[in-house]
């Protein structure tokens, strides 16, 4: 039977977006998410690193931000930043979700 | 030896032209003043001779005043005139000051209303008489343009100078349509534009008129601004400062008409430029990083290129915004709606550099 796996695909992997939200604490650990455990836990960290980072690089710039919104072509990432940390909403953009809820 | 500006006073009553004559006599610019007792004797005599102020009479017969005063208007446009009447009625008031005359005033009373008007005909003698358009103090044609741009005018423009007529048509601030001596549109404006002095008065405005202007009024302006500087000092170093002033004040009018508070633009290499705050430098240093942390997000997440960054705080909200080789920073008010601010902030920045 083994001749049959010539014919199976090893299949390019395209990495979905995440979509949910998740509470970070203030080193950037992932405390609670409502995104799909099949999502990557190390790109869910990275992104809250990310987060982390520019709010604190505004704060040292004079800007103190509350709340941004990343507006990329596919994915909006909102953040806000709470006592300790932030919440993070992930939001994949499809045709019907391109404007900002706010 | 020095020289002292002439009066012409023109009233068909004699007993009036003396007892005026000694009057202005005492003003302390000591004027030469001059007498007519006709309109064609005053037409002769500012033909004969250049004078800086016309005192003019509107009761007159064969020739009333704003018969003579529309002929001076185009014969010498660069004399001052007043009206100066016993005949308190609206309508001459209007149109005298329709034919561009500098001050309408009723024969004084009162010894306090006779010195308000020696006060007002010192400042008119006082004015430079080179350059400029009347109603305006040394202003010219492309500032008075500028104003009604800034404050967002509806209005139509007529511009006189001499024979020549120019009009010139504003709906909310910007620039619709031109015409003059048989052109139209830019073209027309630029015309109207090189004339350095005459008279301007604002007609009703007409919001439905054709357009055959679409540059916005800035970039025609810029653009008229940075010839004329060129023909008239080429390469002289005034005529750049001159060209990055009226650039700055366009930027700083944008920003205050779409109702942003400041803005601060990074190219990719120079220097950072902010109009409105004074932390320039700072903000493009976090620019420069959220610029750098959205491009590794972007890259590990593959979610495609940036569009933009909308950040809030008590104070403000911001829009970060890359924009062809820059990245520009702008603030809005805190109660700003957000789909607004992004729309307005791509107005702006498309309109930047232009």
């Amino acid at each position: 039977m083994g001749f049959l796996n010539l014919f199976s695909k090893t299949g390019a992997a395209v990495q979905r977006l995440p979509s949910g939200s998740m509470t970070v604490d203030r080193d950037g650990n992932v405390v609670a998410t409502t995104v799909s455990s099949a999502y990557p836990p190390e790109l869910l960290h990275e992104i809250a690193v990310e987060v982390l980072r520019l709010f604190r690089e505004a704060r040292t710039a004079q800007i103190p931000l509350a709340e941004f919104n990343l507006h990329f072509a596919s994915l909006r990432i909102t953040a806000r930043e709470m006592r300790g940390g932030a919440i993070v909403f992930l939001s994949p953009k499809t045709e019907s979700t391109t404007s900002s809820p706010n | 030896m020095e020289s002292h500006h002439k009066i012409l006073l023109l009233d068909d009553d004699p007993d009036v032209l003396e007892l005026y004559k000694d009057i202005l006599a005492q003003l302390p610019s000591h004027p030469e003043v001059h007498t007519a007792t006709t309109g064609a004797r005053a037409l002769a005599l500012l033909d004969a001779e250049p004078f800086r102020l016309l005192i003019c009479d509107l009761k007159m017969p064969r020739m009333d005043g704003l018969q003579v005063l529309s002929i001076v208007r185009r014969r010498v446009p660069e004399v001052r005139t007043v009206v100066l009447t016993g005949v308190p009625d609206e309508e001459f008031r209007s149109r005298a000051y329709a034919l561009g005359v500098d001050l309408f005033w009723l024969k004084p009373e009162t010894q306090q209303n006779m010195q308000m008007f020696l006060e007002c005909l010192e400042s008119l003698l006082g004015r430079d008489a080179t350059a400029g358009f009347r109603g305006v103090q040394s202003k010219s044609l492309m500032d008075i343009i500028q104003m009604e741009c800034l404050s967002q005018s509806s209005t139509v423009l007529r511009i006189t100078r001499g024979a020549l007529v120019g009009k010139i048509w504003m709906v909310e601030g910007e620039l619709i349509h031109a015409e003059t001596e048989g052109a139209v549109g830019e073209a027309a404006f630029q015309r109207i534009l090189e004339w350095r002095s005459g008279t301007f008065e604002n007609l009703p405005p007409e919001p439905d008129h054709e357009r055959t202007i679409n540059k916005p009024a800035h970039v025609l302006l810029l653009e008229m601004a940075q010839a004329m500087d060129e023909t008239a000092n080429p390469g002289a170093a005034g005529a750049g400062e001159e060209l990055d002033h009226r650039k700055t004040v366009w930027k700083l009018s944008a920003l205050t008409r779409e109702g942003a508070e400041w803005i601060v633009s990074v190219p990719e290499k120079g220097v950072p430029e902010g109009w409105g705050t004074q932390a320039a430098e700072e903000s493009a240093k976090w620019m420069r990083q959220a610029g750098e942390l959205c491009k590794r997000l972007s890259e590990r997440l593959e979610a495609g290129p940036l569009s933009h960054i909308e950040g809030c705080c008590l104070e403000r909200r911001l829009i970060l915004l890359p924009w062809e080789k820059k990245t520009f920073l702008l603030s809005w008010p805190p109660n700003w709606e957000a789909h607004r601010m992004v729309e307005q902030s791509k107005q702006i920045v498309a309109s930047w550099d232009s």
